[in-house]
């Protein structure tokens, strides 16, 4: 009886969220069409939901596999450009980061959950309220000294100042070690066993959920990292696929945009993000409750 | 940075350090191994600390003193007092930054929350799939510069698809980023990228509420628009205030969509705060200058910060 009462409210309900849904994939769905879409086609064959003459060359010229003729014959600038060189420059700037940060930041939180020592509390909270300042704050002096170090242009200047720590990890891992129970440490310590090995043995096997999660967030935060990459890492050899994309506008005439390419280039920035969605999606999306709000 | 900061001030409310469990074990341990900690625990904070002290304790320390300085990059900073304030106080520019941001924000926060509580509840309240949720999210793991490269060819003001769909409806084109659209139309392109975050973390709490609510409300014969107004909503408020303060502190700090979308060189109704500290500092090479302005957002944010805490206590005391 309840449900048929609710039958047409729930059939405006579902009718609402698919239309969310719509909104949410039909962009993409359109920087795809767009990118399998010859340039000359835009302007004759704008509007309509289906490209009439799919063609691969725009993937090809950001990739770098068409000659600059070539390149401009298909609403290029011939600029050389090679897409994939910036991805993987971004899985490499992501990865190291997540993977690095993660670790240490892993190794503080357990010691600040578990270890005993004079100040830890006065420096876990100087670390919390580093949270506070914004990261703009901080990237202006850290630009300086990176600059004055000589490493513009280089990975490791890009990936210093968050591939050992970010507050932000070390608070919500060591949150998690807190939560986790004492007794098995507390078993292995009367066995004789180190704090290295009850970390390595015990603590990071129990930990995997919490750790994935936060190796997870770090790769979408580091995959989407725009303005210290553009600012340390600008060259070729270290550029990231966002700024990558940034500087592809800049080189399109500003007259008309090299839309085709440029969603090609796009396309390329998301098809690595999707493929962490599908095989970690559910990982991904409880990660949210889990962090979020539990 | 915003969703640090969700996941920061939640982590916070679900679980303190617990006084009462030190009390239990603390003494206890320290019989049993006097001490012993202190060097192997320096060495597990090592790599941490020297991180921490390097690009988060002493850049800080130095965006205070370079907001003192006259200071080029090139140049070592000279001293200069309160010069920098004194002229940031008398710049027009600097307070047209501050407008704009604060009307993004208001339009994107506002849009934002509105559409991301409303998905959260028709999730609630019809569905657990996993997929849905993770379409959702999509729009969140994007880059942000993809996600304003695609607007801006959506919002293309010839040939951009939106333009096409207004035509056929039989409206006129729009040019969504000449002045008068600009800005709203930026803050709606972000709406489109962080609504379903937003939902998601809505929604997460929402499975928090005690199923037997819902189940007595329909016993009393409620309908579903009166059980999220008397079921929902009190009982998320909680959640939704820290939601609310903390994507309002990410969305301060826009600059990637605007960045991309104007290449480089914002209108002035584009020039956010963000944009506008970037500009001084690596434009035209105003390193102290940046640093006060930078400095101007610590302290919003910091005072944004303290209402956060402050609706956090004034809520759970509320429900106590």
């Amino acid at each position: 009886m309840r449900g048929n009462r609710f039958a047409p409210g729930r059939l405006v309900a579902w009718f609402v969220l698919g239309v969310a849904v719509l909104i949410t994939v039909f962009p993409f769905y359109w920087m795809i069409r767009t990118a399998v879409t010859p340039s000359a086609d835009l302007f004759t064959d704008a509007g309509s939901l289906w490209p009439h003459h799919p063609t691969l060359i725009n993937f090809a010229r950001v990739v770098g596999l068409v000659d600059a003729e070539r390149a401009r014959a298909a609403g290029g600038s011939g600029a050389h450009i090679n897409f994939l060189w910036y991805t993987l420059n971004s899985i490499i700037y992501s990865g190291l980061i997540a993977v690095v940060q993660t670790f240490c930041c892993a190794m503080a939180g357990y010691a600040f959950a578990r270890l005993r020592f004079p100040g830890r509390n006065a420096v876990f909270a100087v670390m919390v309220a580093a949270l506070m300042v914004p990261p703009i704050f901080t990237l202006l002096p850290n630009f300086s000294l990176v600059k004055d170090l000589g490493l513009i242009n280089t990975f490791a200047g890009m990936v210093a100042p968050s591939l050992l720590m970010t507050p932000f990890a070390v608070f919500f891992l060591r949150q998690f070690f807190l939560s986790i129970p004492r007794d098995v440490e507390e078993a292995a310590l009367l066995d004789g066993a180190g704090r290295w090995g009850i970390f390595f043995r015990i603590v990071i096997p129990m930990s995997r959920g919490p750790l994935i999660t936060i190796a997870l967030t770090t790769t979408v935060w580091a995959w989407k990292d725009f303005l210290w990459p553009l600012l340390v890492g600008r060259e070729e050899q270290t550029r990231v696929l966002t700024v990558a994309l940034g500087v592809f506008l800049q080189q399109s005439p500003n007259t008309q945009p090299d839309w085709t390419g440029l969603m090609a280039g796009s396309v390329l920035s998301v098809v690595p993000v999707l493929i962490l969605l599908i095989f970690l999606g559910k990982r991904l999306v409880q990660s949210l409750n889990f962090t979020g709000i539990k | 940075m915003s969703d640090d900061g969700v996941q920061l001030v939640t982590a916070a409310v679900s679980r303190r350090a617990s006084p009462r469990e030190e009390a239990v074990t603390g003494p206890a341990e320290r019989r049993r191994r006097p001490r012993d900690d202190r060097r192997v625990a320096w060495l597990f904070l090592a790599p941490v600390l020297v991180g921490f002290a390097v690009f988060y304790g002493y850049p800080t320390v130095r965006g205070v003193w370079f907001s003192l300085t006259d200071y080029s990059l090139l140049n070592t900073p000279s001293f200069v007092g309160a010069d920098n304030y004194s002229e940031l106080v008398g710049d027009p520019q600097f307070w047209n930054s501050l407008k704009v941001t604060a009307l993004y924000v208001v339009v994107n926060i506002g849009s934002q929350l509105l559409l991301g509580l409303g998905l959260a509840a028709l999730m609630h309240r019809l569905t657990r799939s996993v997929v849905l949720r993770a379409t959702l999210l999509v729009p969140w793991l994007v880059p942000n510069v993809t996600v304003g490269l695609l607007w801006a060819w959506l919002l293309d003001a010839n040939l951009g698809f939106v333009n096409h769909l207004l035509h056929a409806l039989g409206s006129g084109g729009v040019s969504f980023y000449s002045p008068g659209w600009a800005m709203p139309s930026v803050a709606l392109v972000n709406t489109w990228a962080y609504t379903g975050y937003t939902a998601l973390l809505l929604y997460a709490g929402m499975l928090q509420i005690p199923q037997h609510l819902y189940e007595s409300a329909a016993l009393d014969g409620a309908g579903e628009l009166r059980m999220f107004r008397r079921v929902t909503l009190p009982l998320l408020r909680p959640i939704l205030a820290l939601v609310l303060v903390v994507s309002l502190i990410g969305s301060f700090q826009i600059f990637d969509t605007v960045a991309v979308v104007y290449q480089g060189k914002p209108t002035p109704e584009t020039r956010v705060i963000y944009f506008y500290i970037y500009q001084q500092a690596f434009t035209y090479f105003h390193m102290g200058y940046a640093a006060a302005v930078a400095m101007v957002l610590v302290v919003i944010l910091g005072v944004l910060t303290a209402v956060q805490l402050w609706l956090l206590r004034a809520s759970r005391s509320d429900l106590a």
